[in-house]
């Protein structure tokens, strides 16, 4: 197994890959460690090659100990290292939230900014063939509520890239969430390995008649709804993902919903005091009177996420709950959706992980 | 340093220790320090008997009761009392108070006041320093009330398991706030379980700052030669309330007889005792002793006439910007 070298067209978990060991390459203060990050299976392929080009100082697996590990980061990076922390699932950060809420992220505030702490802890989010209510929380308005952390959720491989470089070299604790479905995605990465700068928002599509912010997946559902929408309404959609979720860059969602008088927030979350919230009021607060329509909200059905097929489909909003609340903030007629193709798991993902 | 002099400074750190937390007392109730003492009083022994063989290029890690080795490894009167009073001058900008002290410049990388919570992050430096070969060899601190928690046992396995150079201390003090051991522990010792594991087990109930700094010494080599850790088990007794400055033992869950056993063998009397037999006369120590008082009481008065922080200090340290 080998870590990719500098690749142009690439896989989320390959782009994820190549700027961890590019990273591991130029700073040899970068280490890797986490549950099963140097087993067989290497996170989902995220961390081939890094034991066989770094060796075991730099990559290695740990016991079942998610408190101590985060605490283990903290300890190593304020004595001058870049560790990243793997965890396969979300949920199983919790384990770890002293350690991120009390510790890591007062960390530098509460040493009077004697210490800093050049920490990545990676996470992924489940979804699909029965993860159910512990394999597929997302949980970043909940660390995006916490000041001291920064948290990214890059949708693109291009952006997974350039954020992972910029979450390495940072200089405070950064929660880089990934969702299991991108990993399969195949885009552009651009040749080099430059950074992208945390903190900035990004137009998928442009369009001048409605907004939709998404995050992580929802981006994809997003990006087909207003395909369709175009095709089947002559709707021009602009999407645009924030890409990382603190700091919230809003300046580019004010400035499209100040154009397009409507906005609906797909969040890939539960909807109740989560981030749809905060960019629900952030745009009221600045585009009051502007707006044509009342902000719409999309998410999770606030319910734990259930296990079976049939149930995960009415718990998850897709590109079609998109379509239909766009037809209904613009008072459209139902366009026939029978005969489109829409994202199914099953033809990427058999599972049994 | 001849060989008084080594004496002598033992015993000087612990006066030091004494000396501030008398005045604590002293002053807390005039309520300008606002910030939840939790005193030191009665561990002093430990504390310097292990910083002294663990030495200045090492790293420590305390919990909220650490008065006592944020002024062991520091010696900052200053940067203390002004931290104790808000003060914009205190060792972390009046961020932390007395719960969360630092000093990285002397080894002291972090206290913290959730139970056990430095003890991971302790683990994690010990691998830094060994991937970083600085040689430097971290001491960990915490209360028997630590061993309660997951996250001990988590970290000890670590550290155990990747072969770090730390040095665990626990100070049992009997008590866990106010739940004395029999209470919580389904085992019946520590040490014996810890001796599972692959590491090397020194305990001892002195309160003898000699005798616990020679065996903190035989922990040092021991980390030094055979590359792995060391668990220092050491009992003491908290003098004082959990958090606050007074006595407790009208509350019904320990004796004044149990502190009175304790205080006999007291780590300042015992170490004053050894100077007297050492040739140093009462008034020679009483010297060091008020010098030591009044350089406190100095620190007093400075950190009551310096300024608060700025209203803007609130914003700033969030994050590390650059």
């Amino acid at each position: 197994m080998k870590a990719s070298k500098t690749i142009k067209q690439a896989s989320y978990r390959d782009a994820i890959n190549s700027a961890i060991a590019a990273e591991m390459r130029r700073d040899p203060s970068v280490f890797i460690y986490g549950i099963d990050v140097a087993d067989h299976k290497r996170i989902y392929g995220t961390t081939v090659g890094l034991l066989e080009e770094f060796g075991e100082k730099r990559c290695f697996s740990t016991p079942l100990s998610e408190e101590a590990l985060a605490g283990f980061g903290l300890g190593a990076a304020i004595n001058g290292l870049r560790p990243i922390n793997v965890h396969i699932r979300v949920d199983f950060l919790l384990l770890a939230m002293n350690q991120i809420v009390n510790m890591i992220s007062s960390f530098h505030y509460g040493s009077g900014g004697k210490f800093n702490v050049p920490l990545v802890i990676r996470a992924i989010i489940g979804k699909g063939w029965g993860q159910s209510y512990q394999h597929s929380k997302s949980l970043h308005s909940f660390f995006a509520h916490i000041p001291g952390l920064k948290v990214i959720m890059p949708t693109t491989p291009r952006d997974a890239k350039g954020l992972m470089i910029s979450a390495i070299r940072d200089n405070n604790p950064v929660i880089f969430l990934e969702h299991r479905f991108l990993y399969d995605v195949v885009d552009d990465v651009g040749g080099d390995n430059d950074p992208i700068e945390i903190g900035k928002s990004k137009k998928l599509t442009t369009g001048s008649d409605l907004t939709i912010v998404a995050t992580s997946w929802m981006n994809v559902e997003a990006k087909e709804a207003a395909d369709i929408l175009k095709r089947k309404h002559g709707v021009k959609v602009e999407v645009i993902d924030p890409r990382t979720i603190y700091p919230f860059d809003d300046q580019l969602v004010i400035d499209s919903v100040k154009k397009t008088k409507h906005l609906i927030i797909a969040d890939y979350d539960w909807l109740n005091c989560g981030f749809s919230a905060e960019v629900a009021t952030r745009v009221y607060e600045q585009c009051y009177g502007l707006l044509k329509s009342p902000i719409t909200r999309i998410g999770f059905a606030h319910t734990p996420c259930p296990c079976t097929r049939a149930l995960e489909d009415v718990f998850y909003a897709n590109a079609q709950t998109i379509i239909r609340e766009v037809e209904k903030k613009l008072g459209l007629k139902t366009a026939d959706l029978s005969s489109e193709s829409f994202y199914t798991y099953e033809n990427k993902f058999k599972g049994p992980f | 340093m001849t060989n008084l002099n080594f004496h002598l400074e033992l015993y000087k750190k612990m006066c030091l220790i004494r000396k501030a937390e008398e005045a604590i007392i002293k002053n807390y109730p005039s309520d300008e320090m606002k910030t939840p003492m939790h005193m030191s009083m009665g561990e002093e022994a430990i504390v310097v008997g292990v910083c002294q063989s663990l030495g200045p290029k090492s790293q420590t890690f305390g919990t909220y009761r650490s008065h006592a080795l944020y002024l062991a490894t520091s010696q900052d009167t200053d940067g203390f009392f002004a931290e104790m009073y808000g003060k914009k001058t205190g060792v972390v900008k009046g961020k932390g108070g007395s719960m969360h002290l630092s000093y990285p410049e002397k080894g002291l990388m972090a206290t913290s006041a959730v139970v056990a919570s430095t003890i991971p992050a302790a683990v994690g430096s010990a691998y830094a320093n060994k991937y970083l070969k600085n040689g430097k060899i971290v001491g960990i601190f915490f209360g028997d009330g630590a061993v309660d928690e997951g996250v001990f046992w988590e970290s000890l396995n670590i550290a155990c398991l990747m072969k770090l150079p730390i040095i665990f201390i626990c100070e049992d003090n009997g008590y866990a706030v106010h739940t004395e051991t029999v209470k919580r522990h389904g085992y019946k010792s520590i040490v014996d379980i810890i001796k599972n594991f692959d590491c090397q087990v020194f305990s001892s109930e002195s309160t003898d700052v000699e005798k616990i700094y020679k065996i903190s010494a035989k922990a040092v080599n021991f980390v030094k030669k055979e590359k792995k850790p060391v668990f220092l088990y050491f009992k003491y007794y908290r003098y004082l309330e959990h958090v606050g400055v007074n006595w407790d033992f009208d509350k019904g869950y320990r004796s004044e007889t149990e502190f009175k056993k304790w205080f006999k063998k007291d780590p300042l009397k015992l170490q004053k005792k050894r100077l007297l037999r050492l040739g140093l006369s009462k008034t020679q120590i009483e010297k060091v002793e008020s010098a030591i008082a009044n350089k406190i009481e100095e620190c007093i008065q400075k950190a009551k006439k310096t300024p608060f922080p700025k209203n803007t200090e609130v914003y700033r340290d969030v994050f590390y910007e650059g």
